[in-house]
């Protein structure tokens, strides 16, 4: 039982980092309709940001933060106007290859530059972790809990109940129509990009110090994001959430009972199995195309 | 008769009576050179590498550029195949002849089994389920030591004893790629290469004309995986050597950027974009002292390419081509167009009853009963918003029903998808037309003339002759051979029409034909409804345009918010307190 109690704890903890980036992921499609097969890259980017500020360079950890966070969102800005918004007009698959292209961009520029090594990234605490009954919490797991749920009520709360994030819905159901009711469509765009980036970014630097820094980590956490969305439903946040924490609990208990070297496997086992059996997802309905 | 109908084939394709012979030819010639031509290692492994991968870049041609479905797996299909004929060789001894199916087979397994899984969602599951498994297979290729060796790989792969000469092989390999690159060139034409493309145009329309969109998409996933299995089979005699990271996710990214530089839509692009990306990482081999930066390159070549040249090299020549090309001239008369109008049968094409259809609470569609008689012009009218576009959305299948039954030529085909429905002898347009605009407007209404179902079957040149009947019916037989995405509104219009009428539907069904059409096309369009009806075809048509209705029209229901208010023979209808109030709001005094 307490070994069930701390894989829970573990899984929800990578789970964690699976919904910010989900997040990310339906963020963009809702308001653009495309899927950005880059977004895992953004959390890449921003662990290495995070090693050469913090590591290289040896400023403070949370001006290391801030700083790589800065990078990110121009990133995203840089990314929205070479890779998507070109193409906006254009059907979905020359963006998804775009955006694939972009990915491979992305993850090689940096092992061009940096090399093949991974890095070890210390994390936000000096202490490891306590006890808390028969479970150890690791301090780092801790934090990442911590932050996904504030980021996901600050998000609530900004999409909600302010005005840009209402605009920012408007745009996202219908970009015609908020066009003519003078939403600049484009910057909305623009900010959505640059608000998935950095929740990416987010995602990645809390994560770092439990995973090795490696340019694999991009494409490994997209693939399950991805995963994580389909599960909980695709477009839907609440889905997006659900479905990273089932997929990290699901992962973790996987690698603890049945094998480790097929760890990465499970998500992509349970993403086909969904596709076969519930493609909506938990939460999401059939949608069709209008005649 | 069939001499005509020769002919007609010969005008399309005038190159390809010295076009094959040609072609042959140049391959004996290549596979010539390939076996006389002293070289080194370093050449012929170059050589085997660019003809194994050009086969698998045939694939994407057919899934992506056919299709349009996306496939991000081709690597892993290349690798079972590889692996099929390593493994079956050296572990298992058997012949190179026999590892060969029995690896392309397992790559046509997985591919037709991921495709069925997926390809009823959006091609933004495909592209991740196919990375999904592109990344299972690595995983497996690793770690399942006992069988694939793991990260060492399968050593001493045998090579079929007459071929064991590294230059006859390559010759072998130059003659696989020649016939199986001449059967993806032919595929484009055929019933099936014309479905795929109407699927990548226009899904919805494909389905309505009597396409099986997923059957269609399944297929050409798994004859995608089917080359990429053979290429790798072929790639694993050449190397005699393979690891799991020739199979990577990297490799697969590079496949795609092959069949993107040089152009989805043929497979000579195929083989321009292999032969480059193998040549240039050659000749700039010092980017590859910086790991990283060849692929980084790669993907910055990718997002140039969508960006810049979307149709690859050999798209953008084929352009420069087109502009010098003569138009061809039809030069004869085409067939009358024989409609059938589904034969004698009983009185009543069309029996709808408690027709229903609920989006939420909203009742669009509302317990509505219509009977089409055989042989008339039937009119559904109503005000906006009144339920006329979903109820014929609902007669094709588009919606599910939420509730009642419907019957054509006495079949119930209630719950039948689209496709299904256009077998039974439905056919329609759409208010907003969909076309597939990339394809000539013959190739448009063959795709219509091909429905199952149809007296033509799977005879193309009776399905062509058919279809140029059908376009000289709607006076259009001169530009067979334009891309509709070049015509006018009424003109693509017409050819909608006649692609239903291609297929010699039992009850057309017009989705306000007369919208955004101006004076003079309204006239065609009635003169043209005018004759379809004379040939005994039973249509049923909405449109706002109560003097085209009154003037075509012998039947008429109205639609009232979802509810039928009158129903009956034109005069009368028009003339029906409930119909009038309806569309002028209030009763008027004196009586029309």
């Amino acid at each position: 039982m307490d070994l069930v109690l701390q894989l829970l704890f573990t899984g929800i903890g990578i789970g964690s980092v699976y919904a910010l980036v989900a997040l990310g992921f339906v963020l963009i499609f809702r308001a653009t309709n495309v899927v950005n097969f880059a977004q895992g890259e953004f959390s890449m980017v921003a662990a290495f940001l995070m090693v050469v500020f913090s590591l290289k360079i040896g400023l403070p950890y949370w001006i290391a933060f801030v700083l790589a966070l800065v990078c990110m969102a121009c990133l995203g800005a840089v990314f929205n106007l070479a890779v998507y918004y070109p193409l906006r007009h254009r059907t979905y698959l020359p963006v998804i290859i775009s955006t694939i292209g972009a990915s491979i961009f992305m993850a090689n520029t940096t092992l061009a530059i940096h090399g093949p090594e991974p890095e070890v990234l210390s994390g936000w605490f000096d202490t490891p972790g306590f006890m808390l009954g028969p479970v150890y919490l690791d301090n780092q797991y801790v934090l990442i809990i911590v932050v996904t749920a504030l980021l996901v009520a600050l998000q609530y709360w900004f999409f909600e109940h302010t005005l840009l994030g209402k605009k920012l819905q408007a745009t996202s159901q219908d970009k015609e129509m908020a066009s003519l009711l003078g939403i600049p469509v484009a910057v909305m765009i623009m900010i959505t990009f640059v608000y998935s980036a950095v929740i990416g970014g987010i995602a990645g630097i809390l994560v770092a110090p439990v995973l090795f820094v490696s340019i694999g980590m991009g494409a490994t956490i997209a693939l399950k994001a991805f995963a994580a969305t389909i599960i909980g439903g695709f477009g839907d946040v609440t889905g997006a959430i659900i479905g990273g924490l089932a997929l990290g609990v699901i992962e973790t208990f996987g690698a603890a009972y049945i094998s480790v070297p097929y760890k990465d496997g499970f998500a992509f086992l349970v993403l086909i199995a969904f596709l076969i059996f519930r493609p909506q997802g938990i939460f999401g309905e059939r949608v069709a195309e209008k005649a | 008769m069939s001499t005509t109908e020769t002919s007609a084939a010969g005008d399309v394709r005038p190159r390809l009576r010295w076009g094959v012979p040609a072609f042959v030819l140049l391959v004996l010639a290549a596979m010539v050179l390939a076996v006389a031509v002293p070289k080194t290692g370093y050449i012929l492994n170059i050589s085997l590498q660019a003809t194994t991968y050009a086969i698998a870049v045939l694939g994407l041609t057919i899934v992506l550029g056919l299709c349009g479905q996306i496939n991000l797996a081709q690597a892993a299909f290349f690798g079972l195949g590889a692996y099929a004929v390593g493994i079956g060789q050296t572990e298992y001894g058997l012949n190179f002849w026999v590892c060969l199916p029995i690896g392309t087979s397992m790559a046509a397994g997985f591919g037709a089994l991921l495709g069925a899984s997926t390809l009823r969602l959006g091609g933004h599951y495909l592209a991740m389920v196919t990375i999904s498994f592109q990344q299972i297979v690595t995983l497996v290729l690793i770690n399942w030591i006992p069988v694939t060796k793991g990260p060492d790989g399968v050593r001493a792969i045998p090579r079929p004893g007459f071929l064991a000469d590294g230059s006859s092989y390559l010759a072998f390999c130059i003659a696989m790629l020649a016939g199986l690159g001449f059967l993806v060139w032919r595929l484009r034409d055929t019933k099936l290469g014309r479905a795929m493309r109407a699927v990548r145009d226009n899904e919805l329309a494909a389905g309505v004309a009597g396409i099986d969109v997923y059957r269609t998409k399944v297929t050409a996933f798994a004859l995608s995986a089917i080359l990429g299995g053979i290429g790798g089979g072929l790639f694993a005699g050449g190397f005699a050597y393979v690891s799991p990271d020739q199979f990577s996710f990297a490799e697969s990214v590079v496949f795609l950027t092959m069949v993107l530089l040089g152009g989805v839509a043929s497979p000579i692009g195929a083989v321009i974009g292999t032969g480059l990306l193998i040549l240039i990482p050659e000749w700039l081999r010092f980017l590859k002292s910086i790991p990283g930066l060849y692929l980084a390159i790669y993907g910055a070549a990718v997002i140039l390419i969508v960006l810049f040249m979307p149709d690859g090299i050999w798209g953008f020549l084929r352009g420069q081509f087109d502009r010098f090309k003569r138009a061809v001239l039809p030069g004869r008369k085409a067939a009358t167009l024989a409609l059938s109008g589904g034969g004698e049968g009983t009185e009543t094409v069309m029996e709808v009853r408690g027709l229903s259809k609920h989006f939420g609470g909203l009742k669009a569609v509302d317990e509505v009963d219509l009977t089409i008689k055989r042989g008339g012009v039937h009119a559904l009218i109503g005000p906006n918003g009144s339920g006329k576009t979903t109820t014929l959305n609902v007669l094709s299948g588009l919606y599910r029903a939420t509730a009642g039954t419907i019957k054509l030529n006495g079949q119930d085909v209630t719950d039948l998808p689209p496709h299904a429905r256009t077998k039974a002898g439905l056919g329609r347009t759409f208010q907003n037309i969909r076309l597939w605009r990339s394809m000539t407007a013959l190739e448009n209404v063959m795709v219509g003339a091909e429905r199952p179902g149809s007296t033509v079957g799977n005879d193309a040149t009776a399905a062509m002759a058919r279809a140029r009947a059908a376009l000289a019916f709607v006076d259009l037989e001169e530009r067979a051979d334009e891309v509709v995405a070049n015509f006018s509104y009424g003109h693509q219009r017409a050819v909608e029409i006649a692609r239903a009428l291609a297929g010699d539907p039992v009850l057309l069904l017009l989705d306000e034909p007369g919208a955004g059409l101006n004076s003079s096309e309204k006239v065609e369009l009635r003169n043209l409804l005018k004759r379809i009806s004379a040939r005994g075809l039973t249509i049923l048509i909405i449109d706002h345009d109560m003097t085209l209705v009154s003037e075509v029209a012998q039947q008429i229901t109205v639609l009232n918010f979802g509810r039928r208010i009158a129903d009956g023979y034109s005069a009368d209808v028009l003339k029906h307190p409930d119909v009038i109030a309806a569309y002028l709001g209030t009763t008027p005094d004196v009586p029309a």
